[in-house]
């Protein structure tokens, strides 16, 4: 058994009542002894125990120590974002609860209890069906992950983060901090200071990943924050699809969840990064995400938000070269008591780069949707071409939405299209469906569906599915 | 053999009447029609039966093989058998008219039962073949930038696929052009018969020439003012609707 930096503070045990239990896939908990648990809040000496406890090299530690100071020093974004954002009490989450630090590569050594979660969420099954490499992350570190031997042959390398440090230093840190740098933002700085976790993908020049690799991130224990970091390097001429999912019990108390992914494709290369988010509606989402794309590379950012307290997640594409595409299509879902303010940047850096994005938001309830999007095309660019689409709906009067595009572009030999749109599921239509048969859960979770078809269909087709699953659950639970 | 009974109905809209003691009694197999000028309450009448929420019964029953059924959600009533054929159906964007039929169909089978989907298909393609629907019909979304003609066929398609016990067709004043007025009764036409009642409001005559109903019902200030057979429908047409009022005035005074 480690010992914590501090003590008085240390639960040892991870208690909770499950509150409000409803049919909800990811709501339940297993209980849980740590053997490594670096206490409730954070200082210097949390910092340096994680980074102990991972036997990390002496740069690492001192990067994660800067960034300390930058967040500590760093005011929360309250200016324009919203209030909210102080109600996290960072003196009472606990930053690093971890079983081991090696994950296992087959699920028969993983401990039960973590399999059994891992069972319940379906992450064995898909694994067999249809991916390439699985990483499940348990709180802070990976319980298990497993890349299929084909796709190690080719040279892929799929790892968490804490092994990569260890076995790849050359590549990791050469990328590592580059596209988001620690003083980005106050939770990119959180972030790099308590780090653990996420996966580290290296694709080699040429290989194209058939299946796609995925990642799982479960948080279990209560007053927890989860501080995964992902790195991806597309080499030359590759491509890659990454899927992550993530979930966590439903407790009282909020829970913290603040990653850091950053993409490099390099020229020619190819990343679709896809997420299906489906937190408990108390955790802070506070995550940054961006991509550089080099010459003739593509970025594809596909983002489904359902669920949690409050998201904030702007996912990025700096199109470095020339002929770079990037691309984020964005779902959100705002329930009852949630926030989603999330979003998209396009950085334009060289000539004929592209982008695209399409952002679709719902607003169920009291539920809030804010779209904000950055746009910027520098005055001595040319040939640079933006499309922009929000809509917006809205199911009942009390929703609200907001948009806040900012799209500059300079010079005149570069065009955008930014086209917004906001509509109602209104009682006539509701009344329809229903009068052919559907439950008014079931109208007007066939209106969303609908209102999103389009940009589910992109999706690889087993997440379509648990896509349209969620928004059912959703939608059932939002009729009185 | 099933019974639609409207028993002295009283509809409001907000605080005010609409339909005022209204009683019809429909068998399966038997088309009614009910004609009458404009705002005297044909359309409300059918909405309340199918429980729109901004239709409000004060009084009386709608019983629906004996039961009652006015204490049932619109879904309720619509899965117990009853469809309505709107006037203006409203758009779904993005889900296309197969998934929608798919879902309604889902909605009628048991908890845990999943539908056959080869099944479904096919009996989708054997009613379109019927109906002489074309295949790529069903691609489309919901009622999205119809044409009224394709309205019409889109609500045929459903009311065939669901097979209702009984069938309110709004038709009132919809500017029915004369294709769309063949799609409707074409479709009545094919899927009448022993199982089917049909409550068919039109404002003209016309539909009738299509359509020939058992019963016609000539309804004005939200009462059923005159019954008589089809040729109560021709005589309507050849007199027009003042000929009733007069008929009304000199039977109150």
């Amino acid at each position: 058994m480690s010992q914590p930096p501090e003590s008085g503070t240390l639960e040892t045990t991870t208690e909770n009542p499950v509150v409000g239990i409803d049919q909800t896939k990811g709501d339940f908990q297993y209980k849980m002894d740590y053997e490594f648990d670096a206490g409730t809040g954070l200082n210097e000496n949390t910092v340096r125990y994680i980074s102990s406890v991972k036997k990390e090299a002496p740069w690492i530690l001192d990067f994660r120590l800067k960034a300390l100071k930058t967040f500590l020093e760093k005011p929360m974004p309250t200016h324009w974002a919203t209030k909210d954002l102080e109600n996290i009490n960072f003196d009472k989450i606990r930053y690093y609860l971890a079983s081991g630090q090696k994950p296992k590569r087959t699920w028969d050594e993983v401990p039960d209890d973590i399999k059994k979660t891992f069972e319940r969420l379906g992450i064995p099954e898909q694994e067999r069906k249809f991916l390439a490499g699985v990483e499940a992350q348990f709180d802070s570190e990976a319980a298990y992950s497993n890349i299929k031997d084909l796709v190690a042959k080719q040279g892929v390398i799929f790892a968490n983060s804490t092994e990569a440090l260890r076995e790849h230093p050359e590549i990791f840190r050469k990328f590592f901090g580059k596209v988001i740098p620690t003083g980005d933002n106050k939770f990119s700085a959180l972030n790099s200071a308590v780090f653990s976790g996420g996966s580290f993908i290296y694709v080699p020049p040429g290989v194209k990943v058939a299946q796609p690799l995925q990642a799982y991130f479960r948080i279990n224990a209560e007053n927890f924050g989860q501080f995964e970091r992902t790195l991806i390097i597309a080499d030359e001429g590759s491509e890659v699809v990454y899927m992550e999912g993530c979930t966590a019990p439903k407790f009282s108390t909020s829970t913290l969840h603040s990653a850091v992914v950053e993409l490099v494709a390099l020229k020619g290369a190819k990343i679709q990064y896809i997420t299906v988010q489906n937190w408990a509606n108390n955790v802070f989402n506070l995550v940054t995400k961006r991509g550089v794309a080099h010459e003739e590379a593509e970025i594809k950012w596909i983002d489904c938000n359902i669920g949690s307290r409050l998201t904030m997640k702007y996912p990025g594409v700096v199109l470095k070269g020339r002929k770079a595409r990037g691309e984020v299509i964005s779902i959100a879902l705002a329930n009852d008591g949630q926030h989603q303010d999330t979003g998209a940047k396009m950085i334009h850096a060289a000539d004929e780069t592209t982008s695209n994005i399409v952002a679709k938001s719902i607003s169920v309830g009291q539920g809030r949707s804010t779209y904000r999007g950055l746009v910027h095309i520098p005055k001595n660019l040319k040939g640079c071409k933006n499309n922009t689409e929000c809509d917006a709906l809205l199911i009942n009067t009390n929703s609200r939405t907001d948009t806040y595009p900012a799209i500059t572009v300079r010079g005149d030999r570069n065009a955008t299209q930014h086209e917004a749109s906001v509509s109602k599921v209104n009682e006539e239509m509701i009344f329809y469906m229903q009068q052919r048969g559907l439950t008014e859960g079931q109208a007007m979770s066939l209106a969303v569906n609908g209102f999103i078809n389009d940009l589910a269909r992109q999706f690889p087709m087993e997440y379509s599915v648990e896509l349209k699953r969620l928004i059912d659950l959703e939608m059932e639970g939002s009729v009185g | 053999m099933s019974q639609l009974e409207i028993k002295n109905l009283h509809v409001a809209i907000g605080e005010k009447e609409i339909v005022k003691g209204l009683t019809l009694t429909i068998q399966s197999g038997e088309v009614h029609a009910i004609m009458g000028p404009n705002g005297t309450g044909k359309s409300t009448l059918s909405k309340a039966i199918a429980g729109h929420p901004d239709y409000t019964i004060t009084s009386g029953e709608v019983l629906l093989d004996g039961k009652s059924i006015l204490e049932l959600e619109a879904d309720e009533r619509a899965r117990a058998g009853l469809f309505l054929a709107f006037q203006y159906p409203s758009e779904i964007p993005g889900v296309s008219i197969a998934n929608f039929l798919r879902a309604a169909q889902q909605a009628r089978m048991a908890e845990g039962e999943e539908l056959d989907a080869s099944a479904y298909y096919k009996r989708l393609y054997s009613k379109m073949d019927l109906l002489k629907i074309d295949r790529k019909f069903t691609s489309r979304s919901v009622n999205e930038g119809f044409s009224g003609g394709e309205k019409k066929r889109c609500e045929i398609l459903q009311m065939a696929m669901l097979e209702p016990k009984f069938s309110l067709m709004d038709e009132t004043d919809s500017g029915l052009d004369i294709d769309a007025l063949r799609i409707v009764a074409d479709g009545v036409n094919t899927m009448r018969g022993p199982n089917l009642g049909v409550l068919l409001i039109t404002h003209y005559q016309r539909l009738l020439d299509y359509i020939v109903p058992d019963h016609v019902h000539v309804m004005w200030d939200g009462r059923i003012v005159k019954s008589g057979d089809k040729s109560l429908a021709l005589e309507l047409e050849a007199k027009g609707y003042d000929w009733v009022k007069k008929e009304l005035a000199a039977a109150t005074a």
